[in-house]
């Protein structure tokens, strides 16, 4: 299982390809504000997450979800529940 | 944080086109003269993306039928489904559209967003899970979201992805619920149905279909592409509108599973609504008479889709799917379609403009809606309307038929 630093360096990767690497990503990087991804693309993001962790995401997480961090904790709280 | 700070985008994206001189989205049509044709901007304009599928919005029958229960029932029900507004009419038109499936019942809606609103929200609670095609109606999006229920999402049309998550979740996939559409509205591509009945029998779940973009369209008896495909039995919920190919407003959900009638129950959407008008419900019945009747508007629409979809893809557009009453073109980006959108209006040709993020994968499209009641011509000047747009774009037709 992954711990915590590792989820957040996936997603880094992950979240690499859909900004092409514009952007410089943290832990508290704003998935919409500091990425310009728009809602469709969020649940798009999760799709290939999704695949990365072999979980499933609920899209309902994505009210609690605003931070790179909001995102690790959510994935670390499914691969624990596995 | 004020209350009107989350408008200062959409704020800016309308002015942006106030600034073009174009309002796509509160398009007004002054008069409406047939189901194809109308007056925009003081001009006959051909309307070419109204789900107007069948034509059946000026039916001499449909509005007798409206007209008589005008006269003998009022104007409207002033109540719920659950209350004062089950009349005769509504319950009828649910055995109605359960013998036209071969089910058990029905529920009517009073609108085809609340029927997936209210079958979805009373069919599923917050420790269901629904998966749902990722190009799925916002309607879908919005019962599942008042349900509470838990919605994983899979990857447009692709039925391993499907079966990866429902793997996923182990013991609980037999509970799930998969909702998929017929025809999906944006790009106008079908469900690989089979496909997805295929992991349903291996992985358990329940199936919902919304065929509001394909009832009356596809199917020997029009009733969309479960029969199209022989998989109806496979469905346990079908979710359909009377506002497209039946001209009406309103929608259903038909099951034969005996539940159905405990959704009523559970139901918001259902309950806490009026019912629809009385005129509503008698055009409705009697549109339904005509489509199950005949093959001839299917066959005249079908003729009609395949000429408009041949007509663009000989112009060299790239279409979002093969032919299907919904045509839609992609563009380059949002500009171009709303110039497209813009310039198809000044030529007399209505169509919808579809943006991101309505659209799937970021696209700009315009939309076209075929019907069985345009006439060969009026497909006809549609083409010749986005010919002319391609001639001013500076690409030669000649270049388009060679397929460059």
């Amino acid at each position: 299982m992954l711990d915590y630093p590792q989820i957040v360096a996936e997603l880094r990767t992950e979240l690499a390809t859909f900004t092409q690497g514009k952007v410089e990503i943290g832990e508290d990087t704003d998935l919409l504000a500091d990425l310009s991804l728009d809602s469709l693309q969020v649940m798009n993001l999760l799709l290939h997450v999704e695949d990365r962790f072999d979980i499933s995401i609920p899209v309902n997480i994505l009210p609690d979800v605003k931070t790179v961090k909001d995102l690790a904790l959510q994935i670390e709280h499914l691969t624990r529940e596995m | 944080m004020g209350l009107f700070d989350k408008f200062r985008k959409l704020a800016a994206a309308r002015g942006d086109l106030v600034a073009l001189g174009i309002n796509p989205f509160g398009v007004e049509i002054e008069r409406i003269i047939s189901p194809t044709e109308g007056v925009i901007h003081g001009r006959r304009t051909i309307l070419a993306g109204t789900n107007n599928y069948l034509g059946l919005t000026f039916h001499p029958e449909c509005i007798a039928a409206a007209h008589r229960a005008l006269d003998a029932e009022g104007t409207g029900t002033t109540g719920s489904r659950m209350a004062n507004g089950s009349y005769s009419g509504h319950r009828r038109l649910e055995e109605e559209l359960a013998a036209f499936y071969g089910m058990r019942d029905a529920i009517v809606f009073s609108t085809g967003y609340q029927a997936n609103l209210g079958t979805l929200s009373g069919l599923t609670g917050a420790n269901d899970v629904v998966l749902l095609d990722a190009d799925c109606h916002a309607s879908i999006y919005d019962g599942c979201r008042l349900a509470g229920a838990e919605v994983i999402r899979f990857r447009h049309n692709n039925p391993e992805d499907l079966a990866k998550r429902m793997r996923r979740l182990g013991a609980r996939a037999a509970d799930t619920l998969i909702v998929v559409e017929g025809i999906y509205s944006m790009l106008g591509d079908r469900a690989p149905l089979r496909e997805i009945v295929d992991v349903k029998r291996e992985l358990g779940g329940y199936l919902l279909v919304d065929e509001a973009h394909s009832l009356g369209v596809l199917g020997d008896r029009g009733r969309g592409l479960v029969e199209e495909l022989g998989v109806l039995a496979d469905a346990d919920f079908i979710v359909g509108t009377f506002s497209k190919s039946l001209g009406g407003a309103g929608g259903f959900c038909v099951s034969d599973l005996p539940e159905l009638d405990l959704v009523r129950y559970s139901s918001r959407p259902y309950i806490f609504t009026a019912s629809p008008s009385p005129a509503t419900i008698a055009s409705t019945r009697q549109a339904l008479t005509i489509l199950a009747a005949g093959r001839d508007l299917r066959a005249r629409l079908r003729e009609n889709y395949l000429r408009l979809h041949a007509g663009l893809t000989a112009l060299g557009y790239t279409l979002g799917a093969s032919p299907s009453p919904v045509i839609a073109v992609v563009l380059r980006d949002r500009v171009e379609a709303l110039q497209f959108w813009s310039q198809l209006l000044q030529r007399g040709v209505y169509v919808n403009l579809m943006l991101p993020p309505a659209t799937p994968d970021g696209v700009s499209l315009i939309r076209c809606s075929v019907s069985a009641a345009h006439t060969p011509e009026q497909i006809e000047a549609v083409c010749a309307a986005f010919a002319a747009l391609r001639a001013a774009a500076g690409i030669a037709a000649a270049e388009c038929d060679t397929g460059a």
